[in-house]
């Protein structure tokens, strides 16, 4: 036991909230939690977002973000328990004894300040090491952490380096004071699959060189499986299953770590081209306006009517401006679109009611998608109205109809969108877009912003839904989980032009191109090991390093 | 509604409707006519003249009385005016972007670099003042206030994926701008809706003050100042009654406007 650096007993953490139309009142986040964690451990913490696991991640500093508070339990550190000591005690433990790494190195750093002078700031801060001694042990850790020109990228500014590799400088950060523990609080998430697996083994290198206990919090349990010792699966604030890797990973008792473990479920049957596609990209080539640089070089695929044209690729690979030219939001420079036997015109302004209608987007960000001020009602019932003129008993029915097609029903027509779950609200810009009765819909990462189980019900939806409506789908992912399981034919996406393009059994069998082979063998597994041995086996540098 | 109507706001609700119900019935409550010479000059409060009289013996109740109907009407209109053009214009400019938001804005930096008191002066010298000209001239002069505040506004809300979703539905400006955007705009317009308003009472009493606005013998708290400026040698307060009436309105209309900003951004989902 006298290795045990954290121990958790009886975590409560609670928050005020505020609804509207009642009086504030507070709720428990996290119900009671208890684990421990060994010197040089990992336990990773996973679950849904809501799951507590960042709250139950920064309540190990003895911190409550936006007005959350710890309203009970014990967190002791090193042998005493920080939630009764005074503030003065906490600040000399935080960023010494324990540090953070976040999502978003790129919010996280100052962009006005050096790299090297925020990586060792906490250390100089709290005197465990003069400035001198400090920047030599970042250097050391940038070498360590795999960034390249160890020795002068601390003179650097944030912006010129690439997002992975700013991700494992801010691991440097945190591990520069020589911590005992470090929080890791979804560190690759907003990364790039490619660039992920760089991180996620330089941060398992560096905690096994430098033996710091770390927590690391995923919503990705394939992730999680590559780096930790011991796995705590969370959900609604409640522990569901605590246990060691190889147990939870291979033999999940719970049903709903079963569920997490074995997501990804959908059975697609590919379909073979129709003679006559309802989109052709024909030699495609856009800039940006005020750039001399073009994002898309002559690209050129079709989508053939009920079926699903799945476009991967990395972020920068041009994948989301292809959607913008189809749109005709970017005209493009060269090349033409044509669509269910037209020619469309390049610019938005060009394009009739009809093209319009028969063309519909469904965005990644439900949040930003929906007009906060308009109720779910409008929001379908607007498209219904616009195209069609339907007004009144014709248009209600309509909309009932539309909301038992996407399974939430009559209920939700006078919900504002906040009153809504992530999934909900994609559901209801699907049923947006089903109003016009499209002939295509540009699907653009639909489901990347939401937690794996909903993504799937989302993912089951769509592929029932284009079985009634016959409506095709352009469905850009960089996932390729997701790609698997919904697409027809397959648009592999690089550097602006197409890389490999052909039907899903073309484009997924070997022999692979370097890219595409980079590409798929990049996808997390969930087995232990899949980390090492897909470095080992990799032929080509990723992008982001 | 209103139910957990927080104190501070109460009291604005109850001193901003105590004003504008004394504006609107005016003849009613006023104890004595608006012109009508009725005691000595300066004479000290008392039963019969509450606030005493002033500079040529009429009763200073009932002239504030009068007077809190002409400002408050014509501050009230000039705001309307000035907000309907104003956001109606910036919204317009944020969604067209390009040239128009370009012209647009520099007329209107135009116009905000010459202080609007100074212009108004200038433009009042060569036109008559009545109610309905100062009504205009102060609406649209602020108005560029309002379209500044609309525009930066709207620029972040139109680049919204719902903006640009109703616009690839072909949905026709008129609903972009009133369906999309003002309802999202709505809770800073608010915000600045009450300090404009009182920057109107402001305007129009400096313009009757300097002699220029509401013209005698129509009372206004301006010129009642105007008038009374005088019997502060004298040790006598006339002048400062407008001052505190004018006080108490701005500070109870901005009570309200607090009030009614954070009903709007609790509404879940609403911007900051």
């Amino acid at each position: 036991m006298s290795d045990t650096l954290l121990k958790v007993r009886g975590l409560k953490i609670g928050a005020t909230v505020y609804p509207p139309g009642e009086k504030p009142h507070d709720i428990d986040i996290v119900h009671g939690v208890d684990f421990d964690l060994e010197r040089g451990k990992v336990l990773g913490l996973i679950g849904e977002s809501g799951a507590g696991k960042s709250t139950i991640g920064l309540a190990s500093m003895a911190y409550g973000r936006g007005g959350v508070k710890i309203t009970g339990g014990e967190v002791w550190v090193n042998g005493r328990d920080i939630l009764k000591t005074g503030i003065k005690d906490i600040r000399k433990l935080r960023g010494a004894e324990v540090t953070y790494v976040s999502q978003s190195a790129a919010a996280s750093f100052n962009p006005a300040k050096k790299i090297m002078d925020q990586v060792i700031e906490a250390a100089v801060e709290q005197k465990k090491f003069s400035r001198k001694d400090a920047e030599q042990r970042a250097r050391t850790l940038f070498a360590k952490l795999g960034l390249p020109d160890p020795d002068n990228i601390g003179e650097r500014y944030p912006h010129q380096v690439s997002g992975g590799q700013l991700q494992r400088c801010m691991t440097a950060l945190a591990l520069c004071p020589e911590p005992d523990l470090v929080v890791f609080d979804e560190p690759t998430t907003a990364l790039d699959v490619t660039t992920q697996i760089d991180v996620l083994m330089a941060i398992k290198e560096a905690i096994a060189d430098t033996g710091v206990a770390a927590l690391y919090i995923t919503h990705d349990l394939a992730v999680v499986a590559q780096v930790s010792d011991d796995i705590m699966v969370l959900r609604m604030g409640n522990t569901i299953e605590y246990g060691d890797t190889d147990q939870i990973i291979n033999r999940p008792q719970d049903e709903y770590t079963q569920a997490l473990v074995s997501v990804r479920s959908i059975e697609h049957e590919e379909k073979a081209p129709t003679p006559e596609p309802v989109l052709s990209v024909k030699n495609i080539t856009a800039r940006y306006k005020g750039t001399n640089f073009d994002v898309l070089h002559n690209v050129n695929v079709d989508l053939h009517p009920g079926q699903t044209l799945a476009v991967v690729g990395e972020s920068g690979s041009g994948k989301s401006t292809l959607a913008r030219v189809i749109t005709g939001l970017l005209p493009p420079r060269d090349g033409q679109i044509d669509f269910a036997g037209r020619t469309l015109s390049n610019d938005l302004a060009g394009r009739s009611l009809e093209d319009l209608r028969e063309l519909q987007m469904i965005y990644q960000m439900a949040d930003t998608a929906m007009n906060p001020r308009q109720t779910v009602g409008t929001i379908i019932g607007r498209p219904l109205e616009f195209y069609f003129g339907l007004r009144g008993e014709e248009k209600r029915k309509r909309l009932i109809d539309l909301l038992d097609e996407i399974e939430l029903g009559e209920k939700f027509m006078d919900r504002y969108p906040a009153e809504l779950s992530g999934g909900q609200k994609q559901r209801v810009c699907i049923a947006r877009s089903l109003a016009a009765k499209p002939k295509m819909i540009i699907c653009d990462e639909v489901t990347s912003a939401l937690d794996p189980l909903v993504a799937d019900g989302i993912l089951k939806l769509l592929l029932d839904l284009q079985k009634i409506e016959n409506v095709a789908y352009l469905f850009i992912t960089h996932d390729l989980a997701t790609v698997r399981a919904i697409s027809d034919s397959i648009a592999v996406m690089y550097q602006g032009r197409v890389a490999r393009y052909g039907s899903k059994s073309e484009v997924l069998s070997p022999p692979f191109d370097d890219y595409t082979d980079l590409l798929l063998s990049s996808v997390p597994e969930m087995r232990l090991g899949w980390l090492e041995e897909v470095v080992a086996n990799r032929k080509m540098e990723s992008a982001g390093n | 509604m209103m139910k957990n109507i927080p104190l501070s706001a109460l009291i604005g609700l109850v001193i901003t409707a105590t004003y504008f119900i004394a504006a609107a019935l005016a003849p009613v409550i006023a104890p004595y006519g608006m012109a009508e010479v009725v005691g000595d000059v300066w004479e000290p409060s008392s039963a019969e003249h509450l606030l005493g009289t002033d500079q040529i013996g009429r009763d200073l109740l009932s002239r504030m009385i009068y007077g809190g109907r002409t400002t408050i009407w014509i501050a009230t209109l000039a705001t309307i005016l000035s907000f309907a053009t104003g956001s109606t214009l910036g919204f317009f400019a944020a969604v067209m972007g390009g040239w128009v938001d370009m012209a647009l804005s520099r007329l209107v930096d135009l116009f905000m670099s010459i202080p609007s008191l100074i212009l108004a002066l200038v433009i009042l010298s060569s036109i008559e003042a009545t109610v309905v000209t100062l009504i205009v001239l102060m609406g649209l002069l602020d108005s560029t206030r309002v379209y500044r505040l609309a525009r930066a506004v709207a620029v972040d809300i139109s680049v919204m994926d719902y903006v640009e979703a109703a616009r690839l539905r072909g949905e026709k400006l008129k609903w972009i701008i009133f369906r999309e955007i003002l309802p999202n705009a709505l809770s800073p317009l608010v915000a600045e809706l009450g300090l404009r308003f009182i920057f109107m009472v402001l305007f129009i009493s400096t313009l009757s003050f300097l002699g220029v606005g509401v013209q005698p013998p129509l009372a206004d708290w301006g010129g009642i100042v105007k008038e009374n400026k005088e019997g502060i040698n004298f040790g006598i307060g006339a002048a400062l009654y407008p001052a505190v009436a004018i006080a108490t309105l701005a500070i109870s209309v901005n009570l309200v406007a607090d009030w009614v900003l954070n009903r709007t951004t609790s509404l879940k989902g609403g911007r900051g």
